[in-house]
């Protein structure tokens, strides 16, 4: 028992070296924003280690919920957040929306899928995410407004999965986050192909951002959220073709 | 306890020291379960598990393990007596390679499958184009859930066969069986205890099985969402029901747990383990 609450004094709160350590909890959506603004954080403030958690956003209100270590927590829509935020035992700042995103059609190349249409018929094989999971229910919404009914061959647990899942030609269509099309795009521009949909626009996602104001390094979350809302982290956003709040 | 040579009080032969890590390990093991079995709201357990999604995924659960257990029979008997009576070069490497799934983390055993199996892959593409393509499919989730459990199969199998030696099979031989009549008459029964006691394990582990069969499968009610999957899914929106599953998969996990002792089956499996072929 001393054995393991040692291990988990030197694994929380801070580092070896005295520096101080700051748990982000962010989208799948997220990761590679979260992973610049992280590292401009930690250069204008020496001797802090910012430790990212990135998963899909069900996955990391469940860990809050459950005791996680977590500072500042990031999920990709406000139904998500509020499961944290309604927790009795949970006391958190207000949540601050920080950004938005629509969803996109994404095709694996030499697919023949022209539409949203075409992505939703049987024969396709369409993968996207679970409903309970943020971009799931923006797939949900996007076929709504299209007016199609989806028949994906797998729903996922994170948007980041149905990515994959289509650029590596498994799936022939899948629905992610206009952003993690272009950051594909940006890595690779012959990994997938962006299908538009008009209707995208029109099923808007917003990005809360809360500090868990139980955690002891409450005041640095609070410094994370300014830079993340502020202008470095609007930059950052912004060139990962996240939207304004 | 009955094939242990010396059993004495704790206190003659194990330091102190020792039986108290000891009580520590054991209290690792079993409290955390005990917990979440705490945390179960038993009086409403039979509506939450009896939900249109958890039964879909339990059925699944269920006839996919099954049918990967037969899977695993099938290949495992052969490749068992072949690793146990038989001497050729490459011999110890083929025994390691076909434990590997056991040590390989389940993603990684996932990803391999995908990269053979895939539509991109050697195999998958000739499948794809055959129309036999299994992306997606509940025959992937059979695929992956034999993939990982088959060493289990195996190394039992193979321990009881060691145990057992080749004597029987040799005077069968000696009174004129053929070979083919000796492996039904004589060997397979010989290590029938042994073989049921690897299919259960084969079967625990497929039921458990999430890593592997995410990757490879996918996850859709009623297709590829095995109970496992569900559960990790459902553990945010409705964390009672998650629960309730677990404790489903605790009871088939300590059903098969205490079938498989009493078979011998761990016994078979903790000769292989104990004493590779040099």
């Amino acid at each position: 028992m001393v054995l393991l609450a040692a291990g988990c004094g030197a694994a929380g709160g801070a580092d070896g070296d005295g520096g101080r350590v700051l748990d982000v909890l962010a989208a799948a959506s997220l990761g590679t924003v979260f992973e610049q603004v992280a590292a401009d954080f930690e250069a204008e403030h020496p001797g802090v280690r910012v430790r990212l958690s990135v998963a899909g956003s069900p996955d990391l209100v469940a860990q809050v919920v459950e005791g996680a270590p977590a500072d500042v927590l990031a999920t990709a829509d406000e139904a998500t957040m509020a499961r944290v935020t309604s927790d009795p035992t949970l006391e958190t700042s207000p949540p601050e929306a920080f950004a938005t995103n629509t969803p996109a059609l994404v095709v694996a190349p030499g697919a023949r899928v022209a539409s949203l249409a075409d992505a939703a018929r049987p024969g396709t094989r369409l993968v996207v995410c679970a409903p309970a999971v943020p971009c799931g229910d923006a797939a949900l919404r996007l076929a709504d407004g299209a007016g199609v009914t989806l028949h994906p061959v797998s729903e996922e647990l994170q948007v980041t999965d149905v990515l994959a899942k289509v650029a590596s030609g498994e799936a022939d269509a899948g629905v992610v986050y206009s952003t993690d099309a272009a950051a594909a795009l940006a890595r690779d521009p012959g990994s997938v192909r962006v299908v538009d949909v008009p209707e995208a626009a029109g099923v808007v996602n917003r990005y809360p951002v809360v500090v868990l104001e139980g955690s002891p390094e409450a005041d640095l979350a609070h410094a994370f959220v300014d830079a993340l809302t502020g202008p470095p982290g609007r930059a950052a956003l912004a060139e990962a073709g996240f939207g304004a709040p | 306890m009955r094939r242990s040579p010396v059993t004495a009080p704790v206190g003659d032969v194990v330091p102190g020291w020792v039986a108290a890590v000891a009580v520590v390990g054991a209290t690792f093991v079993v409290v955390p379960v005990v917990v979440l079995g705490a945390r179960a709201d038993w009086a409403h357990l039979p509506t939450l598990v009896t939900g249109a999604a958890a039964l879909d995924a339990l059925g699944l659960s269920l006839w996919t393990a099954v049918a990967s257990t037969l899977a695993c029979v099938a290949l495992g008997v052969p490749l068992a007596l072949v690793l146990a009576r038989t001497s050729f070069p490459g011999h110890g490497t083929l025994r390691a390679v076909v434990l590997l799934p056991l040590v390989l983390p389940p993603v990684v055993s996932g990803l391999a499958l995908l990269a053979t199996l895939g539509r991109r892959g050697p195999v998958g593409g000739l499948l794809d184009d055959l129309g036999l393509g299994v992306a997606f499919t509940t025959t992937a989730v059979v695929i992956a859930h034999t993939y990982v459990s088959l060493p289990f199969l195996v190394l039992s199998v193979e321990g009881a066969l060691r145990v057992a030696g080749a004597r029987g099979e040799l005077a069968a031989a000696t009174l004129g069986a053929s070979a083919n009549r000796t492996f039904w008459v004589v060997t397979l029964p010989a290590v029938a205890p042994a073989l049921a006691g690897g299919a259960l394990l084969a079967f625990a582990r497929s039921l458990g099985e999430f890593g592997a069969t995410l990757t490879f499968a996918g996850s859709l009610q009623g297709v590829t969402r095995t109970l496992p999957i569900e559960i990790y899914l459902l553990r945010e929106t409705d964390p009672d029901a998650a629960v309730a599953l677990s404790m489903l998969l605790v009871v088939a996990a300590l059903v098969v747990v205490t079938a498989v002792h009493s078979a011998g089956g761990t016994r078979g499996l903790r000769t292989a383990l104990g004493r590779p072929r040099g």
